[in-house]
């Protein structure tokens, strides 16, 4: 047999392997493509073979060619062999070549299912983890889907290599198969406190993925992680961790203010300079999420600002560049905090590293003021002259223009000085951004009317000294200018020193090599000009220069009639004939100038770039509905209507209302301003550019005129900016001389005053004047514009899908447990072997171990996690299991109690074990949030909301299956619950034992006997579902439901859980919630509020939504129930108006509300009966027509009693007030009547609870 | 998130590629030039930082890359990935590969991408980081191979004989393209445990 395999291998061992293969590629250096394609030859001949060693080198093999480029996937079907091979070898070989080169469209991946689910299950780790990196490459939504509970399985697999690997899968599992995220959750959640630390940070970094994409779903974990975060030493999970919390503070600003002192400590300790980074860049977005300047965040502002300036300080260049990086997002809030690190910056800008010189850049947009401006764009136009890279220098322009242009032109004192920066910038050979350039020309023109003068006669020595824009093929991105300069020199042509001589510049024969959309605007703008001239020429005596002037243009406009563009020749034949025309009459020596100046009169305003997209569509237009028949297919491949004129109609020109007369037009703006300015929702145009728009005085009395005659305005070439920055500097000198003498005539009229600070002090920001009375034309938008931007998200991003909402899970178990639709699929025999689903399995479990741990829980873990290993593998092998269980026994602490039945009951138990911790953590964010002393220690605060664990949470399910079990479940839970207090240790272990012995029974019986304990069988027909939240009010905008708890943790508290549905078509904003607070009841409002102010609800609700807020009352006395009166006012906002609404309530507190769920044992509810301080009352319900169990279920469902024992028709139960009063029941039931004998030390209470009691039952 | 993780030489030739997304084999091919090409040109003592390609990724994306002797180490990663992390795991990874393959050097890439594979594998799993321990993941690898070789047994030997022979007149295989500085440590970064 042996010699057989040695023979076998002999044969083959002169195959090419890898290694000789790479040999061979780099061996034919020359011929390589043919020598590939004789060894993929080869390698086909090889997969024909038998043998798998065969098949899996050739495999190899293809694995490398396909790195090198070469498409390997019809080997799919042979690659799936070779993952089968029971060798790990070539099933490594295997896996990787699938991992390389399959996808969800290769087809035979549907093969592997099984393979992979046999892998996964196999007994040899490797196997295990080689199938789990392999699918985590190729999974499909088929795979997932069929996987994902055996890779849930695995997440609970004893060794740590494996659990780490199946949690890490599971982030693709969700997101392939988004289903599966609920059942999964709560067991990945069990993993954020694995004893592994690679398993930890695997489920830390799979959490952090799926938070990353919808925060709001977690931030109920933010209190588990902030424990981690307090003690975990790794700095890869810190840094996750501090990751997270910076994607989760901007919804909840409270968790900010937690996080603060714990990441200050942090900065201030830890010496990775990759964790200071990252806890830097969270503390930035909590500062930004808390906006709302708090007096001492400008501590951690400075403190972040100045260890930032160490990183860009250091040497190391990654941190330089990151430390910049982190700088410009505190710039974004607190732009003081960085400008005083403005010589830093400037500096970087001198790097040589281009990466740190583009971070710089971005950070000068938030440095620049009104006085700096100049002087930080002169340094970037000589950066412009010095770079080499074209790309750089691009980036180096726009960010000029956007220094520049930013808020409207905020901080540009002098718009010539700004023309002439633009100007030299179309001196820039190959940028690419011409068209840049032009739109900056034409807005500045068209929206600072002052300027218009100074750039017409710029754009005019542009337009002449075209050549040598065009000369050059290189330039041909710059030539974009072009076409703003002859738009601006057509349009405002009235200010023109010279139209004659621009107007030829305009019809030089040069101009037809310009783009087509350039001659366009070039013929258009030439009638302008026309227009122009003839109305100047007709003015004078002589006729013959007008005449002149139409016989230049019927000379020239020839030329563009010929053009190939057709928006050129149709421009240029239609004003040919007009021009045609013209001198026809003023041969007849008529007049038309006025006539040809109408053609083009009419203002012009900016239109917002957003205006159109703003115009809501009116009611009853549906613009998908065809307007005439939809034309038949072949019609439309034919006619490209779209080819023709595309791009050709010019974006910067803009339409003109003619028609309407300029009153008109006023008299609409004033109103549309009017309807602005009341509507609180519309969000103002920047208030700069508001001012000078109702201040400027008018364009007559601007003060520049002298100015502009100082400079040089024909300067041959192109004109120089510093020449500006020059003037600029000598009018501010001259502007503060001024200012002194008025303050020194000021000051000899006072006679007193002592002002020489006044002059000392640096000139400030508001005492430089702009040269021009700006008169900045606001953008036009459509009336009944919408103001919110809605920006769309990709429709196809995979992480939408995983927008559910987890917290239901385990804060509020009743609210929307997994429902059967939601399990994963499990295999058909399997289930038959399975007690329970292991989805739900591994739902009630998860909280187990979320538990403190102490004593042996430990131990208990790991033994619970060999079982689940053990369950699934005796579905494929019972020797296997067992050889473990011997193994097992090994390590179980408690010896020979592990026969199977016992350990079987055992794990049952701890099933049901209570998610003690972890639901007080959970449900009470709120708490933990608010509460007002911030723990120093985590785990202090987390013992904390442990005590507080308000079990009766856990009892209000509603999934008709689970609920049998709920009584008996809340049993054990406290059982649990009680032993983490340390009270009554030794009854306790009684307990225990019993119980196992019951449970021992209960499995193997069938729950036949005569006495069981705790409740119900599981047999008896199930509960309908009963739920705790009752209708609290509703009209037809909102529905209010709610539920009230006590709280454990404060006698005098009651938490109000109320969800609020959203029930029209519109948003909800603004919700308040008021009570009129009584004498013993009050509502806790934060501090500083009055006694009558309502909460605002922390949220809004889109259509169709709900959400839940709570609401925390004080109660002095509990023994009477309470009524409340109460509002809620909201605001409905729909497109185009808001409506205020209000909702009126009354909150009834019953006495049941008052009580908790508490557990009791048998002897010690006995010793509490002999006690003698409980007062007796009784009651009779009749007619009461429900089973036994469903009628203790609805006592202790419904006013959150616990069953301490039942005897066939007989019950005890108990239940506690939040003050601590003990009530007991004894519920005896015969036929259709039922009596109930009560006890508590609080005759007024037990009267009302019982009241309340039948009142239930009344009702049903 | 990792999106790839690439290594090519100075010359721009593959010497691995791990795409945890799936493209086309030509489109690979094309990222692979574009990102040597972006690379390439950068200057030592620059950052290490780079905007992601067109191709690959989006703004969201970051190229993350060590130059040692002759071979580039790349990394793409989306935002929820820490820089001067990453940088680290590159460290982690490249002084694993010495480790494993003792005194590592660019042709111990060329003839075992497999293998490198095999230890990115322990690092590295769909996109996400699962392992930064460096002995965890000798450990790991060390014993799969084990593995391989105890299922070789005597099938194997004859393979194993014939391979070394091959190997012997091997005129081409210098190994003076050691990657010397390969023991340089981030400044003031402490490796991750």
């Amino acid at each position: 047999m042996a010699l057989k395999i040695v023979k076998g291998s002999i044969d083959r061992m002169f195959d090419k392997n890898l290694q000789d293969l790479v040999r061979g590629i780099r061996n034919h250096k020359e011929d390589e493509a043919k020598y590939i394609s004789t060894c993929i030859d080869e390698i086909k001949q090889e997969l024909k073979q038998d043998n798998i060693a065969v098949k899996a080198n050739a495999v190899c093999k293809l694995t490398y060619l396909q790195m090198l480029g070469y498409d390997v996937s019809w080997a799919a079907f042979n690659i799936v062999e070779v993952m089968s091979s029971s060798k790990f070898t070539y099933k490594r070989i295997g896996y990787l070549a699938a991992s390389q080169c399959f996808h969800e469209s290769t087809d035979v991946i549907m093969l592997t299912t099984n393979q992979i689910r046999k892998d996964l299950s196999s007994p040899n780790q490797y196997d295990t983890g080689v199938a789990l990196t392999g699918l985590s490459c190729f999974v499909t939504p088929d795979l997932a889907r069929d996987l994902a509970n055996d890779i849930m399985t695995l997440m609970s697999h004893t060794k740590p290599y494996i659990r780490k690997k199946a949690v890490l899968i599971m982030y693709k599992v969700f997101l392939k198969y988004p289903e599966s995220l609920r059942p999964a959750f709560p067991r990945l959640k069990e993993k954020l406190e694995d004893p592994d630390p690679g398993v930890q940070s695997a489920a830390v970094n799979v959490i952090c993925e799926l938070a990353r994409r919808n925060p709001k779903n977690y931030l109920s974990l933010a209190p588990l992680f902030f424990k981690l975060m307090t003690s975990s030493t790794n700095n890869w999970v810190l840094i996750k961790i501090i990751k997270l919390f910076g994607a989760l503070t901007p919804l909840e600003p409270r968790l900010g203010k937690k996080l603060i002192e714990p990441l200050t400590n942090l900065i201030h300790s830890t010496s990775a300079m990759s964790l200071l980074y990252e806890c830097v860049n969270t503390v930035i977005a909590v500062l930004i999420s808390l906006s709302s300047g708090m007096p001492n965040h400008s501590a951690s502002i400075q403190l972040c600002v100045q260890k930032l300036r160490i990183l860009i300080e250091d040497s190391d260049q990654n941190l330089k560049y990151l430390g910049l990086l982190a700088m410009s997002k505190i710039l974004k809030t607190h732009p003081k905090s960085v400008q005083s690190h403005k010589d830093l910056i400037l500096q970087c800008l001198d790097d040589k590293d281009e990466s740190i010189r583009l971070r710089a850049l971005d950070l000068l947009y938030g440095m620049v003021s009104k006085k700096n401006l100049m002087e930080i764009v002169k340094k970037l136009m000589l950066h412009v002259d010095k770079a080499e890279g074209t790309t750089y220098r691009d980036e180096l322009l726009t960010k000029i223009i956007d220094i520049c242009s930013q808020s409207n032109y905020q901080y540009i004192t002098n718009f010539e000085w700004y023309i002439s920066i633009l100007v030299e910038l179309t001196r820039l050979e190959g940028t690419r951004h011409g068209h840049l350039i032009a739109s900056q020309m034409l807005d500045v023109a068209i929206r600072v009317k002052a300027i218009r003068v100074f750039a017409v006669a710029q754009m005019a020595t542009l337009l002449d000294n075209a050549h040598l824009m065009t000369g050059n093929v290189q330039r041909k991105g710059i030539c974009e200018v072009l076409y703003a300069a002859a738009w601006i020199c057509g349009e405002f042509s009235e200010h023109l020193e010279n139209p004659m001589q621009t107007l030829e510049a305009m019809l030089r024969p040069k101009v037809a090599t310009l783009p087509g959309h350039i001659q366009a605007v070039y013929v258009q703008n030439a009638a302008k000009l026309f227009a122009t001239l003839l109305k100047n020429q007709e003015g004078n005596t002589d006729r013959t220069a007008a005449q002149e002037t139409s016989q230049l243009m019927i000379d020239r406009l020839p030329l563009f009639v010929q053009s190939a563009n057709l928006e050129v020749q149709e421009r240029a034949s239609c004003i040919l004939q007009l021009v045609k025309y013209i001198q026809k009459l003023q041969q007849k020596d008529v007049e038309v100038a006025e006539e040809v100046i109408a053609l083009f009169a009419g203002e012009l305003n900016p239109v917002a770039p957003k205006a159109q997209k703003k115009v809501p569509v009116p009611e009853g237009l549906d613009l998908d509905a065809w307007i005439n028949e939809p034309p038949s297919e072949s019609e439309s491949e034919d006619e490209q209507p779209k080819a023709i004129f595309a791009k050709e109609e010019p974006k910067h020109s803009r339409a003109r209302h003619t028609e309407v007369d300029e009153k008109e037009l006023a008299k609409r703006r004033e109103a549309r301003k009017q309807e602005q300015a009341n509507n609180p929702f519309y969000i103002k145009a920047s208030p700069s550019s508001q001012k000078v728009y109702q201040e400027a005085p008018g364009v007559e009395h601007i003060p520049v005129v002298q100015i502009d005659l100082s400079v040089p305005l024909k300067v041959p070439g192109l004109p120089m900016s510093d020449q500006y920055v020059k003037l600029e500097e000598e009018r501010r000198q001259k502007e503060r001389v001024e200012k002194k003498k008025k303050e020194k005539k000021k000051r000899k009229e006072k006679r007193g005053g002592r002002g020489k600070k006044h002059d000392s002090g640096p000139e400030s920001e508001e005492d430089i004047t702009p040269a021009h009375m700006v008169d900045i034309v606001t953008e036009e938008m459509p009336e009944n514009a919408l103001p919110s931007d809605d920006d769309d998200k990709d429709p196809n991003d995979p992480h939408k899908a995983l927008d559910i909402d987890l917290d239901n899970l385990v804060e509020m178990a009743g609210r929307r447990p997994l429902a059967d639709s939601e399990k994963l699929p499990v295999r058909s025999h399997r289930a038959a072997e399975a007690l329970k689903s292991p989805a739900e399995d591994g739902d009630a479990e998860s909280p187990a171990s979320q538990e403190p741990k102490k004593k042996s829980s430990k131990e208990k873990r790991e033994k619970k996690k060999d079982k689940d290993g053990d369950r699934k593998k005796s579905k494929d092998d019972k020797k296997k299991k067992k050889k473990h269980k011997r193994e097992e026994k090994g390590e179980d602490l408690f010896g020979g109690q592990a026969d199977e039945p016992v350990v079987q009951s055992e794990e049952i138990s701890e099933v049901a074990a209570p998610p003690a911790s972890n639901a007080a953590e959970v449900s009470d964010l709120d708490f933990w949030l608010s509460n007002a002393p911030v723990p120093s220690n985590a785990q202090e605060a987390a013992t904390l909301a442990a005590e507080a664990a308000p079990v009766p949470e856990k009892a209000s399910g509603t999934a008709p299956d689970s609920e049998p079990d709920e009584p008996e479940e809340t049993d054990k839970k406290s059982s649990k619950h009680k032993k983490k207090k340390q009270k009554r240790e030794k009854e306790e272990k009684e307990k225990k034992k019993k119980k196992k012995h019951h449970h021992h029974h209960h499995h193997s019986d069938g729950g036949g006997e005569e006495s069981v304990q705790n409740g119900t069988v599981e047999e008896e027909e199930p509960l309908p579902p009963m739920s705790n939240y009752c209708l609290l009010a509703e009209n037809s905008y909102i529905k209010m439901e709610i539920d009230i708890q006590g709280n454990l943790q404060d006698g005098s508290q009651v938490v109000v859980s109320v969800i609020f549905e959203n029930k029209c078509d519109n948003f909800l904003k603004t919700m308040e919630f008021n009570v009129l607070d009584s004498l013993n009841s009050k509502l806790q409002r934060p501090e500083g509020s009055g006694p009558h102010d309502g909460l605002s609800v922390p949220f809004q609700l889109p259509p169709g939504v709900s959400n839940e807020a709570r609401f925390v009352f004080t109660m002095q006395s509990i023994v009477m129930p309470q009524k409340l009166k109460g509002t809620l006012t909201f605001i409905i906002k729909n497109e185009d108006s808001s409506t205020h609404e209000k909702l009126d309530f009354k909150l009834h507190f019953t006495c049941s509300s008052y009580l908790i769920t508490t557990p009791c044992y048998s002897d010690a509810f006995a010793k509490l009966l002999e006690s003698g301080d409980l007062k007796c009352s009784s009651v009779r319900l009749e007619g009461v027509n429900m089973p036994f169990h469903h009628l203790l279920a609805r006592i202790c469902f419904h006013h959150h009693f616990s069953v301490v024992e039942r005897i066939d028709s007989c019950a005890s139960m108990y239940s506690r007030s939040i003050q601590g009063h003990h009530v007991c029941l004894l519920v005896k039931t015969s036929g259709q009547t039922v009596s109930i004998d009560a006890k508590c030390d609080e005759p007024t209470l037990l009267g009302n609870v019982l009241d309340e009691i039948k009142q239930t039952f009344s009702q049903c | 998130m990792i999106k790839a993780i690439l290594i090519f030489n100075n010359h721009g030739k593959p010497r691995l590629s791990k795409f945890y997304e799936h493209y086309s084999e030509d489109t690979e091919q094309q990222i692979i030039r574009e990102t040597f090409h972006l690379v390439s040109k950068r200057d030592e003592n620059v950052c290490n930082f780079l905007e992601g390609g067109m191709l690959i990724g989006g703004s969201d994306y970051r190229l993350i890359y060590r130059h040692y002797a002759t071979l580039y180490f790349v990394f793409c990663v989306d935002s929820s990935e820490s820089e001067l992390g990453i940088l680290d795991l590159i460290q982690v990874f490249v002084e694993t590969l010495d480790k494993c393959f003792e005194n590592v050097c660019e042709l111990d890439l060329i003839f075992h991408v497999d293998k490198v594979h095999n230890i990115l594998a322990e690092m590295v799993m769909g996109g996400m980081v699962l392992e930064t321990n460096m002995n965890e993941i000798i450990t790991q690898v060390d014993s799969q191979n084990k593995m391989e070789k105890s299922e070789a047994g005597i099938a194997g030997a004859p393979a194993r004989a014939v391979s070394a022979v091959k190997n012997m007149n091997l005129p081409e295989m210098p190994r003076n393209i050691n990657i010397g500085d390969i023991s340089i440590k981030v400044p003031n970064l402490p490796s991750f445990k």
